[in-house]
């Protein structure tokens, strides 16, 4: 079910200030793709293009071509709403929704778009999921209480059940541990491993060690200044960014000598 | 890197930790905002007090001395239900209307149109009650009357619409029209506030989940506006409780208890009555408009506490708990 992302010539403008500039790359399928560089040099809202979250953000606009197996997602009669279902995401921050139960959360996607999900079937996927996430043995005597209960490594599984739930193609995380303990940032970092033979993951983070524990391939991007926009400076075998990386702003950044 | 540290900054004076105090604003304003707390409590006090002393005359007399000739329960029971009924009429059609408003000022509409919308809204706030009065005898009530025959007509089965119709249209249902207007810009305002303050996570979970517009409202707006919708709820409903003039100048009264929308004998409301009665009465009569007061004070009471103990059922689902 995982499927390939071709990026071509993307650029990606909030109003007349382009935030990210000419970012070519392929995304392979069962595979962990870290996006890694210093903060405002774009890597989050290149992420965000890639299930159309950004245009949340008014006035938002790209250009270039993000396509998925072919399907280019920016074409006019591509519907956001479609391809959220299809490149589900997980933030920063876990945001598992307060009202609702555990298992109300993990079956919220479920529910989305008039699907009749119900009764067993509903309660196997949300088995299923939370199985998925490695959460399930912690909760399931608790599937009724409220998701604020768990704790935020907890909350944040909880939100990784959630999104594959609805069986994405793709899993975009944006930096999914930077608000977790090392123990919680272990859990999830296992989870990601058992994750790939199954989605496309795509990762965002600051922690070069992460990047370099989880991911198959790297992208290092990066802003000349100030006003300027982030452009894909190199992208490669994790090993080979890590260990030989070809360009110096890429060695200067992963040996800590900027940033 | 260059600049020498400042010298005062080690070997600056040192403040003995025992030394008296220098933050005076601090005390003062302390003092200011308690003043201000008891002061509420006091004049809560002080009015239900008054209310209280006044009744007694009123509560204690025998039917005979009382409007009407009849005891102080049956005059204030029509009352007190009229008054309840009409504002639940208001709050029933302002509740709907007012979250959809909000909603579309708060999500939907571009931000130029609910600008204008919100000053509109906030523009109905500015309007006299008597303004509203004039407008539900002389334009709504005509207006509503032919709807009112039709309802007569086809579903007097229902309690509802029992009839006899009133001619004129100035019914409990109209007055529950013209207060609902009255109440739409709080809690319209009240509500567009709460839903512009949905974290944008909880926004963004839903919509990376693939939810439309619509579903990200239900998933996330709602639920996290759904104890300020409450709140703004029963301030349109105290409102509503307690408007005078409006309820005073439309409705047609004749008395009694009943649930028809559309007739001309309709339950005057505490409020209005205490207007309208007022000028003309003396003596035990006076308490006796009073003592309804008291009832007023105590429904408007109620109604808060059932609020609240909406607002709390849920608590565990509730953020940060």
């Amino acid at each position: 079910m995982a499927k390939r992302i071709d990026v071509s010539d993307l650029n990606i403008f909030y109003g007349d200030f382009r935030a990210v500039a000419d970012v070519s790359m392929t995304i392979e399928p069962r595979s962990v793709t870290a996006l890694i560089g210093p903060s405002g040099c774009g890597k989050s809202t290149f992420l965000r293009s890639l299930n159309r979250m950004h245009e949340v953000i008014p006035k938002a606009r790209v250009e270039g071509k993000v396509a998925i197996d072919g399907q280019d997602l920016y074409e006019p009669a591509v519907d956001p709403v479609a391809v959220r279902r299809l490149v589900g995401m997980v933030f920063q921050r876990p945001n598992p929704f307060p009202t609702m139960s555990i298992h109300e959360n993990v079956a919220a996607g479920l529910r989305l778009n008039n699907r009749k999900a119900k009764g067993d079937a509903l309660d196997d996927v949300v088995e299923r999921s939370l199985r998925g996430a490695n959460l399930w043995d912690e909760v399931k005597d608790r599937l009724d209480r409220p998701a604020s209960g768990l704790s935020g490594g907890q909350q944040q599984r909880l939100c990784i059940a959630r999104a594959i739930a609805i069986e994405p193609q793709v899993l975009l995380m944006d930096e999914p541990c930077s608000a977790l303990d090392p123990i919680s940032t272990l859990a999830i970092e296992d989870l990601m491993h058992d994750l790939k033979s199954r989605y496309t993951i795509v990762i965002v983070t600051h922690n070069m060690q992460q990047a370099a524990r989880v991911s198959d391939r790297t992208a290092f991007f990066t802003i000349s200044g100030a006003g300027q926009p982030g452009r894909l400076i190199e992208m490669g075998e994790t090993p080979e960014i890590f260990s030989r990386p070809g360009e110096k702003a890429t060695e200067d950044y992963i040996t800590g000598r900027f940033g | 890197m260059s600049a020498p540290a400042a010298p005062t900054i080690a070997g600056g004076p040192v403040t003995p930790l025992d030394a008296p105090s220098h933050r005076r604003g601090d005390r003062i304003f302390a003092g200011l905002a308690r003043g201000a707390g008891v002061l509420i409590l006091v004049l809560l006090a002080g009015v239900a007090l008054f209310l209280v002393v006044e009744s007694v005359p009123a509560l204690t007399a025998s039917s005979s001395e009382l409007p009407q000739g009849k005891s102080f329960a049956h005059y204030v029971g029509p009352l007190a239900f009229g008054t309840a009924f009409a504002a639940a009429i208001a709050l029933l059609i302002a509740a709907p209307v007012s979250i959809g408003v909000a909603l579309f000022i708060s999500h939907y509409s571009p931000r130029r149109l609910a600008g204008v919308l919100g000053y509109l809204i906030d523009l109905l706030a500015a309007v006299p009650s008597v303004v509203f009065g004039l407008w539900g005898i002389f334009w709504l009530a005509p207006q509503l009357q032919p709807g009112m025959a039709w309802l007569g007509t086809h579903l007097s089965f229902i309690p509802f619409f029992a009839g006899p119709v009133s001619a004129t249209g100035r019914t409990i249902l109209t007055a529950g029209v013209v207060l609902a207007v009255m109440i739409l810009p709080i809690m319209t305002a009240i509500c567009r506030e709460i839903f512009l303050q949905t974290p944008r996570l909880h926004e963004e979970a839903a919509l990376a989940l693939g939810a439309t517009r619509w579903e990200v409202v239900r998933m996330s707006v709602l639920p996290h506006g759904r104890s300020g919708v409450i709140s703004a709820a029963m301030l349109g409903l105290g409102r509503a409780l307690g408007e005078t003039m409006a309820v005073a100048m439309v409705l047609s009264v004749g008395g009694g208890v009943s649930v028809n929308l559309i007739s001309p004998q309709n339950p005057s409301t505490i409020a209005a009555n205490i207007a309208l009665q007022f000028p003309e009465s003396s003596g035990v009569a006076v308490n006796a408009l009073i003592a309804t007061g008291l009832v007023l004070f105590v429904i408007t009471f109620l109604v808060n506490f059932a609020a609240r103990a909406v607002v709390a059922r849920r608590k565990d689902f509730r953020e940060g708990s």
